[in-house]
């Protein structure tokens, strides 16, 4: 196999569409084409990225002039036991493939991101969260075992039991270690296809983070939706979403929930088709447009029961994004970025009031903001810790400069909080604070990546960015 | 708007348009890499621009054919080019059977050079130039793809796959910022058609050289008939019925 002279380009780019690359790409359909492309690639002298669904909204799955191995072809799920609610699955299946499968026997993957479309093996490689991340924490503790196909070639397998220390560097590790072929994931049980949800009004920043502290004992989910444009009294005005399964008998309309056309998510919004819909956004993102759509967001009732719930589907509830297809088009030709602050316990209060007040004094003001609760873990290079995370999207601007200059603040501020970065999300952080953040573990990291791949086969632009290989 | 090339790749480079195309760009001062299947005749370019003293030249013998050397050869080239902004892809093989040949070998190799080369080039450039919303890439196509004629059926259904190809590339990436000329000369006073008898319209390699880099130039992915008024000529004989188109001896 010659890869230089046969593989296909490909244009790549982040989610957020604000950065993008071309690399030759492969997309083997097995472990021994997998395992063939690396010998192929090690032997021409390629440098190595692993894509999934493209998901992440920097160039965490960019390899500039490289080759990028396209993780979507290898997507069998191998094998399911509806009565432990384990499944196993190849790299490439994604988060909506696995609860298809697994929803009509009563079983939800213990932890979902904001879309379905991310893969295992995406997951895994950033050890993503959800709305539930304060109680069940990050994906990588529901992974029970996976199969590492590392750079020379040799099928791995590892569990918290069976080399921990390999297993702690994988979760949370980029893909830089090698390729996810197959994960065992334990998944939970469910009783109802909809959870309980409760939307509860927070009239400033430190209202809504009283709300998470006084709900938290009592919620499954907790999810909070800032609104960052008002100041003053109003700053971090908002909503705070909790969220409950049903116990065994409490949906009155009991199994036929868990099908799989129960979850769907709706064809249409107000009769106007989902496809079309993000050219109509075009017209808001902007800032009186957005200032507008999230002034209405707060002020307009939801629809909720006599008892002051609202039932909704688990995806519904779980996969907000995935509500107007392809809406990250409505942020223009040149995108959108996130940046997800992760700050600990003790200083999020202040850091995030800062954040909001920073924001707006720079006249670059988040379309979306939301507010989430997290704990800690012991993944390497994991953003785990024992405290809060706010994400922030911005419309990048034809002059980008002084957006750049935000984000830069916001690194610095999170870096003097105590935080953490998260790479899904990350696109801006530069290596002295990525490694700043991370200490000790990130040399532990480096010491596991010598051994797997010392010939430094895997990388991508994030990862040469944030100084890790 | 006026785009300005400074780095360059010609494929086709050695005689003809593409030659006189090279010296052009050299002699706005751009840095251009000359490719062909001659060697000496792809130096006696670029000693041409280098006595010139404008742009510089590199050379790198190539064979279109060789689809599966072009990746290799492209990175290389846009290394010691320091970037790309510029590809002009002038290959082309013009074969004119007689009235009794047909020859299966001949046409399969006239669409290799006009085509499948053609495609082996512009496919990883568009990706670069996608990537970075940036680039401009001129095909040289023929006022003989816009029907097929008696005189070249093989011909004359390599440049309308051309064409086509640089339609659709156009339709795909011109949004993306990047630049898609396609160019339909008529009659260029060049090697290629020094063997045919009636040359209506003829015009000198450097007038046609010089309206395919003004129009490549204005940016736009604009499809343009060298001469103009061949687009006339087109016009009329697209919308000729096959059965009167085939009573014309053209």
């Amino acid at each position: 196999m010659a890869l230089r002279e046969t593989a296909a380009w490909r244009v790549l780019d982040g989610f957020g569409g604000s950065v993008r690359a071309w690399s030759r790409s492969v997309a083997p359909t097995t472990v021994p084409e997998l395992a063939a492309v690396l010998a192929a690639a090690r032997a021409e002298g390629w440098r190595v990225s692993f894509r999934g669904a493209g998901r992440s909204y920097g160039d965490a799955s960019l390899n500039a002039g490289q080759l990028a191995v396209d993780g979507r072809a290898m997507r069998r799920i191998l094998s399911f036991d509806p009565a432990t609610g384990v499944i196993e699955a190849e790299g490439g299946v994604s988060i909506a493939e696995v609860w298809r499968h697994t929803v009509p026997h009563g079983w939800w993957p213990a932890v979902v991101p904001g879309t379905m479309y991310p893969t295992m093996g995406g997951c895994v490689g950033m050890n993503i969260h959800g709305k539930n991340c304060f109680k069940a924490g990050p994906f990588g503790d529901h992974v029970l075992e996976l199969d590492l196909l590392t750079a020379d070639g040799t099928l791995r397998t590892l569990s918290r039991e069976r080399d921990p220390d390999t297993f702690r560097a994988v979760v949370a590790g980029l893909g830089l270690l090698g390729a996810v072929t197959r994960v065992r994931l334990q998944l939970k049980r469910v009783h109802s296809g909809r959870v309980r949800v409760r939307p509860l009004v927070t009239r400033d920043l430190a209202h809504m983070f009283d709300t998470f502290v006084e709900r938290m004992p009592h919620s499954d989910y907790l999810v909070g939706w800032v609104d960052a444009f008002p100041g003053g009294d109003e700053l971090g005005r908002g909503l705070v979403h909790q969220a409950n399964h049903l116990g065994p008998g409490e949906d009155p309309n009991g199994a036929s929930t868990l099908s799989v056309a129960a979850q769907d998510l709706p064809g249409s919004i107000l009769g106007f088709p989902k496809a079309l819909l993000w050219h109509f956004l075009r017209v808001f993102t902007n800032d009186p447009g957005m200032r507008l759509v999230n002034a209405a967001k707060f002020s307009l009732p939801e629809r909720v029961g006599p008892d002051g719930n609202a039932y909704d589907s688990h995806a519904g509830f779980s996969f907000l994004l995935d509500y107007v297809p392809d809406w990250r088009l409505a942020y223009g030709p040149d995108g959108f970025i996130q940046v997800q602050l992760f700050v600990p316990d003790a200083t999020a209060r202040e850091a995030f009031a800062e954040a909001l007040r920073l924001c707006q004094r720079r006249g670059t003001v988040p379309y979306l903001a939301v507010l989430k609760r997290h704990r800690p873990d012991d993944y390497l290079l994991s953003h785990g810790l024992d405290g809060w995370s706010l994400a922030l999207d911005f419309k990048v601007p034809r002059d980008a400069d002084r957006l750049w200059g935000t984000a830069r603040d916001l690194t610095r501020l999170v870096l003097e909080a105590g935080g953490r970065y998260y790479p899904a999300k990350d696109q801006v952080v530069d290596a002295a604070s990525f490694a700043a953040s991370l200490g000790d573990p990130l040399e532990r990291f480096r010491t596991v990546r010598r051994t797997l791949d010392p010939e430094g086969l895997f990388a991508n632009d994030q990862a040469r960015r944030l100084g890790l290989v | 708007m006026s785009l300005v090339f400074r780095r360059a790749i010609v494929v086709g480079a050695s005689s003809g348009l593409g030659a006189e195309i090279a010296r052009q760009l050299a002699a706005d001062g751009c840095h251009v890499a000359l490719l062909g299947r001659r060697e000496d005749a792809l130096r006696e370019v670029a000693s041409a621009i280098e006595a010139a003293g404008r742009g510089r030249a590199i050379v790198a013998t190539h064979d279109v054919r060789d689809t599966h050397a072009v990746p290799a050869l492209l990175d290389r080239l846009v290394e010691q080019l320091g970037g790309l902004d510029l590809l002009v892809y002038s290959s082309g093989l013009l074969w004119v059977p007689g009235d009794d040949v047909y020859d299966t070998e001949r046409d399969r190799e006239q669409f290799e050079v006009n085509v499948t080369g053609a495609m082996a080039w512009m496919n990883p450039v568009a990706a670069r130039f996608e990537a970075a919303r940036a680039g401009t890439i001129v095909g040289l196509s023929s006022v003989a793809g816009e029907r097929g004629r008696a005189m070249f059926p093989g011909y004359a259904a390599s440049k309308a796959a051309l064409t086509t190809f640089l339609e659709g590339l156009r339709n795909r990436v011109a949004m993306k910022g990047v630049n898609i000329v396609t160019v339909k000369p008529g009659f260029v006073d060049t090697p290629m058609v020094a063997d045919l008898t009636r040359r209506p319209f003829m015009v000198s390699v450097q007038r046609a050289s010089a309206i395919i880099l003004a129009t490549a130039r204005r940016g736009g992915s604009p499809s343009t008939f060298v001469p103009a008024r061949w687009w006339f000529v087109a016009m009329v004989l697209r919308h000729l019925p096959s059965f009167v188109f085939r009573r014309i001896k053209l």
